[in-house]
C-alpha cells in the first residue's frame, strides 16, 4: 500500500454545462508530497481541489484516494479536510469549538475532543485565544485556527485553497514557513492551490501549472524553471524570451534554427527528436541575454533591437526591446553591466546570447 | 449625523418626524386615555379615572374566548410560517434551478394580494375542502399570509452567511442533516426567533382574512368589529390598548433579536 500514490487523477474531466473547467487531468500525488497547483484566476485550480475533496463530482474519469476509487463518495465520508480561501470559520463558535467541530462530527467524546483541540491550538501557538470569538482574532490568527481545525483529525492529506491570499506580504512569508515546517513535521501530503508563483516555488516539492482547465506542466520548481515545456509556461514564468522557427540542420552537437529574424545556433537537446524542416520553438531566459552597442563583434547568437523602456527594481534592471519584426524581448541585467551601454528609449542595440542558453520547448 | 447641516433644515426635519409620530400614535394614545376614562362616550373634558372598562372585558367570557383564539392561532401560525419561511429561504440559499425567480416571486407574493381578495379566496377554497369556519382555517390562512415575512427575514440572514460555511461543515465530516443542525440553524437562530415574533404579531393584528374564514371561532380583532357593530363601548378602547401593547412587544423583541446577529447565542 505504501508505494501506491496517495492520490491518482485518472483522466479526470469536469464540465459545468458545456463549459470545460478541468480538461483530462492525469497525474499522481506521492505520499508526503507538497504539491502546488498554480495558475491564473479561473483556470480550474479550485475545481480540481474540490473534486478531490468530494465537493464536485468529476464528469469523466476517476479519482483514487489511497488506491480506492472515490468518485461519488460524499465529502463527509472522506478524510480530505480543506483550508478555504475565505477560511470559512464558524462565526457562532469559539476558537476551541471551531477546532473541535470535526471531532464532534465523528462523535469523539467531549473530554477527548477538548484535549485534542487544545493540543493543536498549542502546536499552532494560539492556545491563549481558545475561548475567543472568531471576530476577535487577527488575519494570521484566523489562518492558524483554520489550519488547526483541518488538522485536528490527523488526516493523511490536507487541501489548501489560496489560504494566504488575504494576508499582507510580511505575514504571508511567515505563514509560508509555518506551513512548510508543519508539512515536514507531520509528513502528510499537502495539496496547495495558489496563483502566486513565489508561494508555489518556495514551498512545493512539485508544481502543477494549469491554464484554462489544462495542465501545462508538472515538475519540481527547478525543472519547470530550467526547462519550461511550452510557450505558456515560459511566458507564465515571465522571465523568458520565446523564438519560433524551423529546424534547418540538426547535427549531433548543434542545431541551426531558421527564424524570421535570422538563423540561430543552439546546443542540440538530448531529449527532443525532430526532423529537419519541422517547426521548433525555443526559450532564452532574460538573465542569459546581454546587450552591446551595434557593431560589437560577437560569436554566439545575436539580434538587433530597439529599446522601448526599462524597469529598475532593486539590484537588477529589466530592459524591454523590440526587434524590427515586432517581437518583444526583455533582458535582465545588474546595474553595473548596463552602465556600459546606452539604454535610452529609441536606441538600437545588439542583443546576444550563447547557444547553450537556448532551451527547446518540447511541448511546442 | 447632524454634522454640518443647516440648523433650519435640521429643525424642519425634526418637526417632520415629530408630526409623523404624533399622527401615528395620537389615535392610539387617545384610545388608551379614553380606555381609562369613566365616561361612556369619548369626549372632552374627560371624566374621572376608571378601570371599569378593563374590569368589564376581564369579566366578559367572549373576550377571553377571542383572546385565547388569537393566542392559539398566533402561536401555531408563528411556528408554521417560520418553518415554511425557513424552508423557502434555505431553498433559495442552497439551490440554483430553472425558474427560480418565478419560485421566489410566488413564495413572496401573498402580502401583496389585497386582503379582501385573499380572504374570499381562502374562504372559497377552505369551504370546498371542508376546512372553513374553525380555528384551523384561520391558522391555515394566516400561515399562508405570514410565511413570506418569515422567509424574507431568514433569507436576509442567510445572505450574510459565507457561502463556503456549509460546504466547510460537510468537508469536516458533517452530513447534510447534521450540518443543518450545527451550522445553518445556529447561524440563522436570531432570524428564526425574529421571524417567530413578527409572524405572531402579524397574525395577532390581522382582521380581514380571519373575519372571512373564522366562522364562530373569532379572533380578537374580529370580536372588536362585532362590538362596534352592536354598540359603541369604551371596552373597545381597553381591548385596543391591550392588543397594541402585545403587538408592539412582539415587534420590539423581534427588532432586538435582529439588531445584533453577530453576538454569540448561548
Ligand atoms: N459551480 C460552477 N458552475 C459553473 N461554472 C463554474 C462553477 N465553478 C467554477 N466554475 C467555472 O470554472 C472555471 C474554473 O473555476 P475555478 O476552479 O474556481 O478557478 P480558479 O480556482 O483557478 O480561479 C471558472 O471559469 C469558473 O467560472
Ligand atoms: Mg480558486
Amino acid at each position: 500500500m505504501l508505494d501506491t500514490p496517495i492520490v491518482h487523477f485518472d483522466n479526470v474531466v469536469k464540465k459545468f454545462g458545456s463549459f470545460t473547467a478541468v480538461e483530462k487531468a492525469d497525474f499522481q500525488i506521492a505520499r508526503g508530497e507538497f504539491l502546488a497547483i498554480m495558475g491564473s484566476s479561473g483556470c480550474g485550480k479550485t475545481t480540481t481541489l474540490r473534486m478531490l475533496a468530494g465537493l464536485e463530482d468529476p464528469t469523466e474519469g476517476n479519482i483514487l484516494l489511497d488506491g480506492e476509487k472515490i468518485n461519488g463518495k460524499p465529502t463527509w465520508e472522506r478524510d480530505t479536510p480543506m483550508v478555504w480561501q475565505s477560511l470559512a470559520l464558524f462565526p457562532f463558535l469559539t476558537v476551541q469549538e471551531n477546532v473541535e467541530f470535526s471531532l464532534k462530527m465523528r462523535k469523539v467524546p467531549k473530554g477527548q475532543r477538548r484535549e485534542r483541540a487544545r493540543k493543536w491550538l498549542d502546536r499552532l501557538g494560539i492556545l491563549e485565544f481558545a475561548d475567543r470569538n472568531i471576530s476577535q482574532l487577527s488575519g494570521g490568527q484566523r489562518q492558524r485556527v483554520a489550519l488547526a481545525r483541518s488538522l485536528v483529525t490527523e488526516p493523511k492529506i490536507l487541501l489548501l485553497d489560496e489560504p494566504l491570499s488575504a494576508l499582507d506580504a510580511h505575514l504571508k512569508v511567515r505563514m509560508q514557513s509555518v506551513l512548510s515546517g508543519l508539512q515536514k513535521d507531520l509528513g502528510i501530503t499537502f495539496v496547495y492551490v495558489t496563483h502566486s508563483m513565489s508561494e508555489a516555488f518556495s514551498m512545493a516539492d512539485r508544481v502543477v501549472i494549469m491554464s484554462r482547465g489544462k495542465i501545462e506542466q508538472i515538475g519540481t520548481p527547478e525543472e519547470i524553471y530550467r526547462e519550461p515545456r511550452n510557450r505558456f509556461v515560459a511566458d507564465f514564468l515571465g522571465s523568458s524570451n520565446v523564438f519560433d522557427g524551423s529546424l534547418k540542420s540538426s547535427g549531433n552537437e548543434v542545431w541551426q534554427i531558421e527564424t524570421e529574424h535570422s538563423s540561430f545556433t543552439l546546443k542540440a537537446p538530448s531529449e527532443v527528436q525532430k526532423t529537419d524542416g519541422s517547426p521548433v520553438a525555443f526559450a532564452v531566459s532574460s538573465e542569459n541575454m546581454s546587450l552591446a552597442a551595434i557593431g560589437t563583434p560577437w560569436a554566439g547568437n545575436s539580434i538587433e533591437a530597439t529599446v522601448v523602456g526599462g524597469e529598475f527594481a532593486g539590484a537588477s534592471a529589466t530592459v524591454f526591446l523590440e526587434t524590427d519584426q515586432g517581437q518583444e524581448l526583455k533582458v535582465q541585467k545588474g546595474h553595473d553591466e548596463l552602465k556600459t551601454v546606452d539604454i535610452r528609449a529609441g536606441q538600437k542595440l545588439l542583443v546576444h546570447w550563447l547557444p547553450e542558453h537556448c532551451h527547446v520547448l518540447p511541448g511546442e | 449625523m447632524t454634522g454640518n447641516r443647516n440648523p433650519l433644515i435640521n429643525g424642519l426635519l425634526k418637526l417632520h418626524i415629530t408630526l409623523c409620530l404624533i399622527f401615528i400614535f395620537a389615535p392610539i394614545a387617545g384610545s388608551f386615555v379614553f380606555s381609562l376614562n369613566s365616561d361612556r362616550f369619548p369626549s372632552l373634558p374627560l371624566g374621572s379615572f376608571s378601570t371599569e372598562w378593563y374590569r368589564l372585558i376581564w369579566e366578559d367570557p367572549l373576550v377571553w374566548a377571542g383572546f385565547f383564539n388569537t393566542l392559539l392561532v398566533g402561536a401555531c401560525v408563528a411556528a408554521i410560517a417560520t418553518l415554511l419561511g425557513f424552508g423557502g429561504a434555505y431553498t433559495d440559499f442552497r439551490y440554483k434551478f430553472f425558474g427560480k425567480p418565478v419560485y421566489l416571486a410566488l413564495a413572496l407574493l401573498p402580502p401583496t394580494i389585497p386582503v379582501v381578495i385573499m380572504g374570499l379566496a381562502m374562504l372559497a377554497f377552505l369551504s370546498r375542502v371542508s376546512l372553513s369556519g374553525n380555528v384551523i382555517s384561520v391558522i391555515i390562512a394566516h400561515g399562508v399570509m405570514c410565511s413570506p415575512f418569515a422567509m424574507a427575514i431568514i433569507r436576509l440572514r442567510l445572505s450574510q452567511m459565507d457561502p463556503d460555511l456549509e460546504a466547510a461543515a460537510w468537508n469536516l465530516g458533517g452530513n447534510e442533516w447534521v450540518t443543518m443542525r450545527h451550522v445553518i440553524i445556529p447561524f440563522t437562530k436570531p432570524a428564526i426567533y425574529a421571524a417567530l415574533f413578527i409572524t405572531m404579531a402579524v397574525s395577532f393584528d390581522e382582521f380581514a382574512v380571519a373575519w372571512f374564514v373564522s366562522g364562530l371561532n373569532e379572533t380578537l380583532p374580529v370580536k372588536v368589529l362585532g362590538f362596534l357593530q352592536g354598540q359603541v363601548s369604551p371596552r373597545i378602547n381597553a381591548i385596543g390598548s391591550l392588543a397594541f401593547v402585545s403587538s408592539i412587544s412582539f415587534i420590539v423583541i423581534a427588532q432586538l433579536l435582529m439588531r445584533n446577529p453577530e453576538s454569540k447565542p448561548s
